[in-house]
């Protein structure tokens, strides 16, 4: 009997708890994730009695698959859990760091009416919610200006979450990308799977429309940069070779996220290539004779 | 010195590794450990069990058995169990240390992963087969002694119980010998108890024993 035949038959004698003993809808990988018995019982004599296995070496060797199959998908699929919290975490900063700065601009703007010295931004903020404030109104602006401060630091905290988890959700376009870039991509496509089957060209451009991230990519720039754009391998590349750069970027980054989603492991040769490409894209600016930086 | 050691089980031997005297395994290495040849060192101070053979103590381990291991992590100790037992059950609940767990299994034939929570034997019971001949457990949780009592149901009735208890786990305020000797009296009635040592020398506040079903 073959093993698939043996797998068919749902190892016909065998016990119904086993891990082989798979019914019509199931491989003896999912019955490792999802089965359950009460007690313990001599698995590998029975596989044998069964049929499943024609002898112990073979029920071993059975078991060693199904049990790093099963282990691997269920590995794969907890961290990669970890991508919606990450999807969270990201959005949450952008909108804690948005937040903070528009209340920071209200801020100065009352308290330049208290206090002639008062500074501007979230800084400015940091620095009046230290002071005494004398009377109602330098209290309402001290205690708002403590609010934008504390803002502006849940959103560091918020980043330094993502750049600890990110490595984990997606190794691969974490180490491209850079964490909280690699975070902003999973985010803007809708989660990691989403993200790892769409074209590169899809990749290039996303986050494009975004409002934003206007204010990440300056004035001028063309929309067909995305928010890979805050990359420091197209913003540091001369205007010119930024679409190749960005295309090179782009591909890279979605074999990485590919790999993150379908097996999870860390290819650092990956990385080295993307640098090798970006020398060769970087050179070119140095053999018309323009400045290499 | 290299040598066979009457406590040691086969394939596991002492042997002198970078001017050192250490335990050593044959198998592929894993975390970085010196090798010599088809042999790596032990660090007993990364393993309980590797601990508790360097101190001496009675694990009854002779080689070639079937083992129950709770608490793989990421396989540190398990891959040198493998390396000298026979089949090689991995259990370990968090997902995070198994990748590593993984590729220790990857040129292992007889290391079988599970991404398990040790306090729900039924959960395994339909991988995991009956008469383990040993339960080797490191699990640095709550419960330690309710943990080997639920897998007792593994384990040959002349099988061995191999446990490190870490008295952090049960509570970090009590006095680790009071820790000891309450988990001590919950294996009392499921399992008894023939010895204890401190594994201070290499894992602080650790205590570790054998024992058999009763
Ligand atoms: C001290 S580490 C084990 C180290 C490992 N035995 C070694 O020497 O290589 C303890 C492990 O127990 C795991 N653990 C804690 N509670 C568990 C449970 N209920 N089931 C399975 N594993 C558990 C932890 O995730 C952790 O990886």
């Amino acid at each position: 009997m073959t093993t698939d035949d043996a797998t068919d038959a749902d190892a016909a004698g065998a016990d119904p708890r086993a891990w082989f003993a798979v019914g019509d809808d199931e491989s003896p990988t999912d019955r490792v994730r999802n089965g359950t018995a009460d007690a313990p019982a001599d698995w590998p004599t029975l596989a044998v009695e069964s049929g499943f296995a024609d002898d112990e070496d073979d029920y071993y060797a059975a078991l060693r698959e199904a049990t790093l199959a099963a282990t691997r998908a269920e590995v794969n699929e907890r961290e990669r859990a970890d991508d919606r919290q990450l999807l969270h975490a990201v959005r949450a900063m952008d909108d804690a760091e948005r937040v903070a700065n528009e209340l920071a601009e209200r801020v100065s703007e009352w308290a330049g009416t208290l206090f002639p010295d008062a500074g501007t931004g979230v800084e400015g903020c940091r620095e009046l919610a230290e002071r005494d404030p004398d009377g109602p109104a330098e209290e309402r602006v001290v205690s708002l200006a403590t609010r934008v401060a504390e803002l502006d630091r849940e959103a560091d905290e918020l980043e330094a979450f993502i750049e600890s988890r990110a490595p984990v959700a997606a190794p691969n376009l974490a180490a491209m990308a850079g964490p909280v870039l690699a975070a902003r991509l999973i985010s803007l496509a809708g989660g990691l799977e989403t993200l790892a089957k769409k074209p590169s060209g899809t990749l290039q451009v996303l986050g494009a429309e975004d409002a934003l991230f206007a204010h990440l990519r300056g004035h001028g720039s063309s929309p067909k940069h995305g928010v890979i754009y805050t990359h420091e391998y197209v913003r540091g590349t001369r205007p010119e070779d930024r679409g190749s750069a960005s295309r090179a970027l782009a591909g890279k980054l979605t074999i990485g996220a590919r790999i993150d989603h379908y097996s999870g492991d860390y290819r650092p040769e990956l990385e080295a290539e993307l640098d090798e490409r970006m020398r060769t894209i970087r050179a070119r600016a140095g053999d018309d004779g323009g400045d290499p930086e | 010195m290299t040598g066979t050691d009457a406590s040691l089980p086969d394939g596991v031997e002492r042997r002198e590794l970078d001017g050192d005297d250490r335990l050593c395994t044959r198998g592929p290495p894993e975390y970085g450990e010196p090798t010599d040849g088809e042999w790596r060192a032990w660090d007993a101070r990364r393993s309980k069990l590797g601990g508790m053979l360097e101190l001496g103590m009675d694990t009854g381990l002779s080689g070639g058995e079937t083992v129950l291991y709770l608490g793989a992590a990421n396989g540190t100790t398990v891959s040198h169990v493998a390396d000298f037992a026979g089949p090689t059950y991995a259990v370990e609940f968090s997902p995070r240390p198994v990748r590593d767990l993984l590729d220790a299994c990857e040129p292992r034939s007889n290391l079988f992963p599970l991404l398990k929570d040790a306090r729900r034997p039924e959960t395994y019971a339909h991988v995991v087969e009956a008469g383990c001949d040993v339960l080797v457990q490191d699990v640095a949780t709550r419960g330690q002694a309710d943990v080997a009592v639920e897998n007792r149901r593994f384990l040959a009735d002349d099988g061995r119980l191999l446990l490190a208890v870490k008295a952090r786990s049960e509570d970090v305020a009590a006095a680790p010998d009071a820790v000891f000797d309450d988990v001590l009296a919950d294996l009392e009635s499921t399992y008894e108890v023939l010895e204890t040592r401190p594994l201070d020398r290499f894992h602080e506040d650790h205590l570790g024993v054998v024992a058999t079903p009763r």
